[in-house]
């Protein structure tokens, strides 16, 4: 646990002595704030709707899913490229330490961002009246969590195949786009009929957070899909430190 | 310390190297020598933990370095040949960050010790990014010292550094091999011979050579090279000197200096000074001058037929393998 928690203080730091986080949070707080505004101008227009907290937490997760290749493709790409990889790989640290450890870094940093973010729902909460819905986002917020947390071990793991970081960034992108858009749209065209619908309904990283989770429903199949998701990525990144050892 | 048998590695279908077998001594200070690609960099990075041999075993500071590599890395410390610092970090920060990482009690202290030890106490605050090569090349050493570790494998330890910085860090491996074993690979010979007590010399994934620089001198010197000078009008002096038996290579400097190699196993030296005296020059100097370093390498690692005794069974083996590419590497 100190390994872990050693590289995940450094890469956290990290983030903040560079303009990357702080580019991250401008973007983030400047699409929600434009979300918010205009939300607000349809409430005040249209006296039968009241928003909630998922004006915010809808676009956040998209936002998420562009945003979260730009914090992973650096975590052990860049080690690579710059050779401190040796450092970490001849410290007495495990590789799994050192996987989860980067991986802890860019979750707890994105989970400050997405802290921040719950100033809306919070300024929301004192316009409408008799106050926002708790139970989304309550929810919601879980899901923003669950979804970085699996995002980001995505991220990671393909990460640790590339030295190039702009290969593991467009690589993120798309597999992350991938998860995000493309699966369902996939089962639509392809129907029941298609074979495996059950199986991409169930990997679409999007179905589980809109169809449930944004929606105060905490359903125990949503958590283990995200908790799996992460832990699976995580091993298979810690295989892939290992492998790339031997050559 | 350090004990390495039959050690192979390959990449893929490339053999980097073949059947290193050594040992280094506490308190050793071991050089590797070799021009580049000769496995230097590979076996290094196998004794440190960082990638698993092929085959072969090696054990540092009492552990295997395949089955108790975390103990094995626990008590190494090991600068890379581009020493591995992040810019981003300070250089304080960077040191804090290794020594937590390695989980040296007393962090802070140790921190400052070894910035006073490798005098960068008013660098500390400085961004990696910001240092020039020497800094970077001391921070480096300040990395793999920040355990205090038995054993210290320094790859390339004085590469880019001007002739100042140089003379600072041999001096300071001399010192830290008082309490440290250390290994060290360089292809600059006479870094290895000012610095180590033993060099090892690898060529091609093979070891060729291994002995104290002052042996492998003598011992591979089967002819040796003696300058002859005479004062005043030397001419015809070199015709005398070359009719002695056991003159060979006769060759004229300037100013009456001449230079020659002995045939092997035979001292001419009191011929050559009875006759030069005899016929009335008058004799300045005369004196042996062993083989450099760098010449016993280049016969070592040239890819020609054997050099004189070739008492090194490696070394045929190893001149069998013509290979255009890695002569052309050597050059």
């Amino acid at each position: 646990m100190h390994n872990i928690w050693t590289i995940a203080r450094r890469e956290y730091n990290l983030y903040f002595s560079s303009p990357v986080a702080y580019v991250i949070a401008f973007v983030i707080l400047l699409v929600l704030g434009i979300f918010f505004y205009l939300n607000l101008q349809v409430a005040s227009a249209q006296p039968g709707y009241t928003p909630g907290a998922e004006i915010t937490m809808v676009p956040l997760g998209t936002m998420l899913v562009l945003i979260v290749p730009a914090i992973t493709t650096r975590l052990l790409a860049e080690e690579r490229r710059m050779g401190t990889i040796e450092l970490l790989l001849t410290a007495p640290v495990k590789d799994w330490e050192l996987v989860v450890g980067k991986w802890l870094g860019g979750f707890l940093f994105l989970l400050t961002i997405i802290a921040i973010t719950l100033i809306y729902p919070l300024i929301l909460n004192q316009f409408v009246k008799p106050g926002i819905d708790q139970g989304p986002l309550l929810s919601g917020y879980l899901g923003l969590v669950l979804l970085s947390a699996s995002l980001i071990a995505v991220g990671v793991f393909i990460s640790s195949l590339f030295s190039n970081q702009i290969a593991a960034f467009v690589f993120t992108s798309g597999m992350l786009i991938f998860l995000w858009w493309i699966l369902s749209p996939i089962v639509q065209v392809t129907g029941p009929l298609g074979g495996n619908s059950e199986l991409l309904t169930y990997l679409d990283f999007s179905g589980h957070f809109f169809d449930n989770l944004t929606r105060g429903i905490i359903d125990l199949k949503d958590v283990v899909f995200y908790l799996s998701i992460t832990v699976l990525a995580l091993f298979f990144g810690s295989v892939s430190v290992e492998i790339r050892r031997w050559g | 310390m350090i004990h390495v048998e039959g050690l192979t590695k390959d990449y893929g279908p490339r053999r980097a190297i073949e059947g290193l077998t050594f040992n280094a001594d506490k308190g050793e200070i071991l050089g590797f020598l070799g021009p580049n690609g000769a496995g230097k960099t590979t076996t290094m990075r196998i004794l440190c933990g960082y990638m698993p041999p092929t085959s072969g075993k090696a054990r540092v500071a009492g552990f295997d370095v395949i089955d108790q590599s975390i103990e094995v890395r626990r008590r190494v410390g090991y600068m890379p040949e581009t020493v591995p610092l992040y810019p981003d970090l300070t250089v304080y920060d960077y040191l804090k960050f290794m020594a937590d990482l390695r989980r040296v009690p007393e962090a802070e202290e140790r921190v400052d010790q070894l910035l006073e030890l490798l005098h960068l106490e008013d660098r500390d605050l400085s961004y990696i990014s910001s240092l020039s090569k020497g800094l970077r090349q001391r921070v480096g050493l300040a990395q793999a010292l920040i355990h205090n570790p038995e054993v210290l494998i320094l790859d390339e330890p004085t590469i880019g550094l001007d002739p100042a910085q140089i003379i600072e860090v041999r001096n300071l491996i001399r010192e830290l091999g008082q309490q440290h074993t250390i290994m060290l690979s360089t292809h600059i010979l006479s870094e290895a011979q000012q610095v180590c007590n033993r060099v090892l010399i690898i060529n091609k994934g093979h070891i060729v050579a291994e002995d104290t620089p002052e042996r492998l001198q003598s011992r591979l010197t089967g002819a040796q090279r003696v300058i002859v000078q005479v004062g005043g009008d030397s001419d015809g002096v070199d015709i005398l000197v070359s009719q002695v038996p056991g003159v060979s290579k006769l060759s004229s400097q300037e100013d009456g200096k001449f230079e020659f190699e002995t045939v092997p196993g035979k001292d001419p030296r009191p011929e050559v000074a009875r006759a030069i005296i005899n016929a009335g020059y008058d004799l300045l100097d005369l004196h042996p001058i062993g083989l450099s370093l760098e010449d016993i390498f280049l016969q070592l690692t040239r890819d020609e037929p054997s050099p004189p005794e070739p008492n090194e069974e490696d070394l045929t083996e190893d001149d069998l393998e013509v290979n255009d590419d890695e002569v052309s590497e050597l050059m």
